[in-house]
């Protein structure tokens, strides 16, 4: 084969490069669609619910009359629900992620544990409201309320959680373990001292994915029999509750009966009064909100975290 | 070699094979570690120097599939490294290890030099100080990091931040230090501090040390062991090794035929 000219090569390069403005041209359009559609969607729900945006619809119950709804037993209910599923799978996702990573030997015990758990997440979310109608509501008599509602969620987000654990843990370079076995450390000192605080930010991520996931959940919600309409908050702990003036304990407010804003939503929108989308649009905005707010507190504190963790 | 300048014996490993599930990577090693010597293992790559080195502190017991024959006696109690009935965790807490790669932890530099001790349960702040400078002083780079121990680790040049690896390693007063390829990640001037430091550890400390490097073997070390194949083919004191090699393999490998 002859050696190329200078303009032989040229039009090689041309015809290259022509590929890669292709390429590029259609990755901005798919993101851009992307982009587009959210766009579309929270501004939709702004426009449409704006009107309802004010401090009374935060303030005040939700209403037969729809502009005098509120969400107020609503955004109280999701963050309570919200804070009993991190409680709840943080600790049993990032126990168990540490187990596989760390302890647990490599078998088909493991495998199947493995398979099992990458199923976990795909089961539809319904199933999971099942489950817990017959245990947490049922068999250990919860009852319809913020625990139940709560663990529901977590055993939902807990496959996420263990796997970005794992993977948190996986991150970690082989060199640094070694380097703390090498000093006479045991397994859970090295835990302790390294691969939990290093794994933090992964797992910290993974976390607020899970949540993010749960907060906008419905259907187990309802299945468990949240209600839709509640006119009440619940109990603050060691304040007087009712007539009786007993005070409410420590955790009494995790057995109170609740809503929560999904369900806040999706009431609203199967009402006959167009009046209600309204207040819908304007939920589904806050909703969003809190998502978001939510995933900003996790990026700000992975950045943190992580400015200090390198090797 | 006159017997009346013979030193003692720190280690020896005693019909030593090791294993990588099916795959066996050394094959019936008999050799001394000379008590407050150096030590060089050089060898090609491949040759199992670093798996050999690594069964000093069972560094393989924390990968699943490996298994260890024969013994490697540790004086002077006779302890065998490598019985099951030792816990791994006390050879490690005897044998110290700097490995190829500097690996501080992402932490500050007081905390990776008092590791060590805080892992043996050491809280009190006078004895963790006293103990970290000591360490630091002894690794030649405490001058460098004084008034900074509470920066971070990582932050430090790739010769420092080996250097104090070392004073991690030598903060809890190890019988025998490991080194593997400690210099291989460095440059010639880092490089030449690493070998000084090694020269003056070994008035405290037994060393075993791997090296690429056979220059580097030459100018550090007292004792040197030829490795080819996962077999220990030659040893005997550095000089005798490097002017006059017994073996035909020796002689290629050190006078560049091969490897």
């Amino acid at each position: 084969m002859q050696p190329m000219t200078t303009e032989q090569i040229r039009v090689l390069i041309a015809r290259g490069k022509m590929k890669d403005t292709i390429f590029q041209a259609l990755g901005i359009i798919c993101l851009a669609i992307g982009l587009l559609v959210i766009f579309l969607l929270v501004g939709d729900m702004l426009m449409r619910g704006l009107d309802r945006l004010n401090i009374e619809f935060f303030t005040e119950f939700a209403s037969r009359r729809a502009h005098q709804s509120g969400i107020l037993s609503a955004w109280v209910g999701t963050i309570l629900v919200m804070f009993v599923t991190a409680m709840a799978a943080v600790p049993l996702g990032v126990a168990a992620g540490i187990y596989l990573e760390e302890y647990a030997k490599r078998n088909w015990v493991t495998d199947i544990i493995e398979i099992n758990i990458t199923n976990l997440a795909a089961v539809p979310s319904i199933v999971y409201g099942l489950l817990a109608l017959g245990i947490f509501v049922y068999t250990f008599g919860f009852g319809q309320s913020i625990l139940s509602a709560g663990l529901t969620l977590a055993l939902l987000i807990l496959p996420i959680v263990i796997v970005s654990t794992r993977e948190a843990i996986r991150s970690i370079p082989a060199m640094i373990r070694e380097g703390s076995m090498a000093v006479g450390a045991t397994r859970w000192q090295t835990c302790r001292y390294h691969i939990i605080p290093y794994a933090m930010p992964g797992i910290l991520t993974g976390v607020i994915i899970g949540l993010a996931r749960a907060i906008g959940e419905t259907a187990p919600i309802i299945t468990i029999g949240a209600l839709t309409f509640i006119a009440f908050l619940p109990p603050v702990p060691f304040t007087a509750t009712g007539a009786d003036g007993v005070s409410a304990g420590l955790f009494d407010w995790v057995m109170s009966p609740f809503t929560v804003m999904s369900i806040q939503i999706f009431n609203w929108t199967s009402r006959p009064d167009p009046a209600f989308e309204i207040n819908a649009a304007a939920a589904g905005f806050v909703l969003m909100g809190m998502v978001l707010s939510m995933n900003a507190i996790a990026i700000y504190l992975r950045y943190r975290m992580r400015k200090n963790i390198k090797w | 070699m006159q017997t009346h300048d013979k030193p003692q014996l720190k280690a020896e490993a005693r019909n030593l094979n090791f294993y990588y599930g099916e795959a066996k990577a050394l094959k019936n090693i008999n050799m001394p570690i000379y008590d407050k010597k150096v030590t060089a293992l050089i060898g090609p790559s491949g040759c199992g120097k670093s798996t050999y080195l690594r069964s000093f502190n069972r560094m393989h017991d924390l990968y699943p599939g490996n298994r260890y024959e024969g013994e490697i006696r540790f004086f002077p109690d006779n302890t065998n490294l490598l019985s099951s009935d030792v816990d791994p965790i006390e050879v490690r807490m005897r044998v110290g290890m700097v490995f190829q790669k500097p690996n501080p932890f992402p932490k500050t530099i007081y905390e990776n030099v008092a590791y060590g001790l805080r892992v043996r349960g050491e809280k009190n702040k006078r004895v963790l100080d006293e103990k970290v400078e000591t360490a630091l002083r002894g690794a030649a780079i405490w001058e460098e990091v004084k008034d900074r121990l509470q920066e971070l680790a990582p932050n430090l040049s790739g010769g420092q931040q080996q250097r104090l690896c070392i004073a991690r390693a030598l903060a809890t007063d190890p019988e025998l230090l490991l080194f593997d390829e400690p210099t291989s990640a460095l440059d010639p001037i880092a490089t030449g501090a690493i070998e000084e430091l090694v020269h003056e550890l070994k008035k405290r400390v037994t060393i075993l040390i791997v090296t690429h490097n056979m220059q580097q073997a030459a100018r550090v070390s007292d004792y040197t062991a030829y490795m080819y194949l996962g077999e220990m083919i030659e040893f005997g004191k550095t000089d005798e090794i490097f002017i006059k090699p017994q073996d035909k393999r020796t002689e290629d490998y050190i006078t560049g035929r091969m490897g």
